[in-house]
């Protein structure tokens, strides 16, 4: 049986993670304020890829941050389309793995909408409210298109389940570090660490955890099991509340920081 | 094999339904299916949920024939009486269903999403008798042009959770409830109020309501002589009314008959999309965002509508036909003032398809039954604003 060959964000987040250091995907809500500038900001400050969210109008999986963000970039008017241009228009030198809900691939066809993709640049998808069991055919077209589908891990997901959800993952295998939506955290769950141990043991794909990782501390801490961390609401609190993209440069450069001081588990010491 | 039989092993009639939900729901939705199948299957658990529709919640509901009603429009017109089921609505049928299968997983507390607040009501009951924790969700518009029925819920012991996102609608509640459900379905059920959201909700809730149309089904036959009604006709929001309704007359030669609020008429206005669960006819704009409904009826105020729905739509066993708010206001008062029967908003679309379709749609001289799905007092406040009387 042929493999399927390695996609763009795979590779990058699997050289990093060969060269023993963490990896760091930011999320980022198109049409939110300056949100491309934001994306070259956290580009410098050491962002591995960046999830940029495609707003859509019930957000099922996020929580009060990320929904403020979307419904202000619907009201400004936004769209996929107007998103995806701006994208391709940008040309980004990291990886970019776009995140919305189902309905707006339904409704644009997967056809289309995994060529959209491919033709914008944008390496990967990212779909909260397409489970396993729906995900077929949009796996197989987004695979004929080079766009990698990255599937989400519960810590309700059963044995057996993880393991057939971590073969059909592309790019890396996206551990939800909670039961419940986005948002910040005080403390990082118990389940975070959980979840990124059980994907490990059965997956050698890249294993980040999001959903509940609100700062550096957290982000280094479930980063001692997983390959690295996914930070969204935290970042879009910070851009909500008036910041730009040199706080959000800040921001991601404290998380990079983080994570750097994080043993190497592969060599044993600490990576730079 | 029944028109209106079991979805396929996906959860789907024809291509309708499914389960879009995050994976942290998939072994809830696993467990229910489970749990349900098993229960629907057992002698012991019918038993109780017919034993506490009979003495608590006043089942079976009669049919009534509309003897003026039907003079003046020159059809015979049956209405089955679900506003005098216990908490005014057909609503109860489901939830006792649900609360009983809660208690059978072991879970000792319910949420819900509520639009005109019948269901929510419906849930703080269920969860009073069997002793469960409730919380309520519904949207801030909603709660204040249903304040009777917020009341009731707090009565009963329920907390109501005001919902500020979107359009402030039964919608938006639902977002919130299934955003709540993410973070608590190990010890929480959700439970949903009409034949929508992830399998097996609209199959299960289907078949919890099909007590309405079975009942009917006796019913009618035994008015008509043995015959059943020429036409069915029941107001679809969600739609679990009429799908209980049109369960009992599917394999019939009934006509059956959807009748959608002209501002939420997923079925003749929207096409096929996935929201809250499932794939169904959908409300949306042209790149796939949801739009908000505008219904006088806070029931019916849906963008979207059962898969099931969807399915009966596309192989022609069911016609959805529309109602504006106008016609429905008119439909309720004329069947208060003809019957001593005061309809909630939901069924009085139903009436108005009747009153508007007797001698065109529908021929003169037919038999009719229409489902009341719920009884009009929590709209007595703002009915009477829209008509210009201060109460």
């Amino acid at each position: 049986m042929a493999t399927e060959p390695v996609g763009t964000l795979e590779k990058a987040l699997s050289d990093k993670k060969s060269a023993g250091q963490k990896i760091l995907v930011p999320y980022v809500c198109g049409g939110l304020g300056d949100w491309i500038e934001t994306i070259h900001a956290i580009t410098e400050a050491g962002a591995d890829a960046v999830e940029v969210g495609i707003p859509f109008s019930d957000p099922i999986m996020d929580g009060p941050t990320i929904q403020e963000a979307s419904q202000k970039a619907l009201e400004a008017g936004v769209t996929p389309s107007s998103i995806l241009s701006e994208i391709r228009r940008a040309g980004f030198s990291i990886p970019i793995a776009v995140m919305t809900y189902y309905n707006i691939i339904h409704h644009a066809g997967h056809d289309r909408f995994a060529k959209v993709l491919a033709d914008c640049g944008v390496a990967a998808s990212i779909i909260p409210d397409l489970q396993l069991d729906e995900a077929t055919d949009w796996i197989r077209i987004a695979d004929e298109n080079r766009v990698e589908n990255v599937m989400l891990a519960a810590p309700s997901t059963h044995p057996d389940r993880l393991r057939r959800l971590a073969e059909s993952s592309r790019g890396f295998v996206y551990g939800v570090g909670l039961m419940g939506v986005t948002g910040e955290r005080s403390s990082l769950a118990g389940s975070a660490s959980e979840i990124a141990r059980r994907l490990k043991e059965c997956t050698d794909k890249p294993v980040l955890v999001g959903v509940g990782v609100s700062n550096a501390v957290q982000a280094a801490e479930v980063s001692q099991v997983s390959d690295g961390v996914i930070v969204g609401s935290a970042l879009i609190r910070r851009l909500l509340n008036g910041g730009g993209p040199q706080t959000a440069f800040e921001f991601v450069r404290e998380l990079r920081k983080g994570l750097d001081a994080v043993p190497d588990s592969h060599l044993g010491k600490s990576g730079f | 094999m029944s028109v209106m039989g079991p979805p396929s092993a996906s959860g789907r009639f024809g291509e309708y339904g499914g389960r879009y939900v995050p994976e942290s729901l998939i072994p809830a939705c696993f467990e229910l299916e489970r749990v349900f199948t098993e229960a629907w299957a057992d002698p012991q658990f019918i038993a109780e949920y017919m034993r506490i529709l009979t003495e608590y919640g006043g089942r079976p509901t009669p049919v009534t024939e509309l003897h003026r009603f039907s003079e003046q429009l020159g059809v015979r017109v049956l209405l089955k009486r679900e506003d005098l089921a216990h908490t005014g609505s057909h609503k109860i049928n489901n939830v006792v269903g649900q609360a009983l299968l809660t208690r059978r997983m072991g879970k000792k507390r319910l949420i819900a999403e509520t639009g005109a607040g019948q269901h929510g009501v419906a849930t703080a009951t269920a969860a009073a008798l069997l002793g469960l924790e409730c919380v309520v969700y519904m949207g801030e518009t909603d709660i204040s042009r249903q304040a009777l029925n917020v009341f009731r819920m707090k009565l009963l012991g329920a907390s109501v959770i005001s919902v500020t996102s979107g359009s402030r609608t039964l919608k938006d509640a639902i977002n919130e409830a299934m955003r709540e459900w993410v973070a608590s379905v190990d010890t929480t059920h959700y439970c949903i109020g009409s034949v929508m959201g992830p399998h097996p909700y609209p199959y299960m809730v289907r078949e919890f309501q099909r007590i309405v149309g079975d009942e009917a089904y006796v019913q009618t036959k035994e008015l008509l002589g043995g015959e059943v009604p020429d036409y069915v006709v029941a107001c679809v929001g969600g739609g679990s009314n009429a799908a209980g309704t049109f369960a009992g007359f599917a394999d019939t030669s009934a006509k059956l008959i959807g009748v959608e609020p002209e501002g939420g008429a997923a079925i003749n206005r929207g096409i096929p999309g996935v929201v809250h669960g499932s794939r169904s006819n959908l409300l949306q704009d042209d790149v796939g965002q949801v739009l908000e409904a505008h219904s006088i009826s806070a029931g019916l105020d849906y963008p979207g509508v059962g898969p099931e729905h969807s399915y009966l739509a596309s192989i022609g066993r069911v016609s959805y036909a529309m109602a504006n708010d106008s016609e429905v206001l008119s439909a309720l008062q004329l069947l208060s003032r003809l019957e001593g029967i005061i309809p909630a908003l939901e069924p009085a679309h139903a009436v108005a398809y009747v009153i508007r379709e007797a001698g065109k749609e529908i021929p003169l001289g037919s038999t009719v039954l229409v489902t009341m799905s719920g009884r009009g007092d929590k709209d007595a406040e703002s009915v009477a604003q829209i008509l210009g009387d201060n109460i």
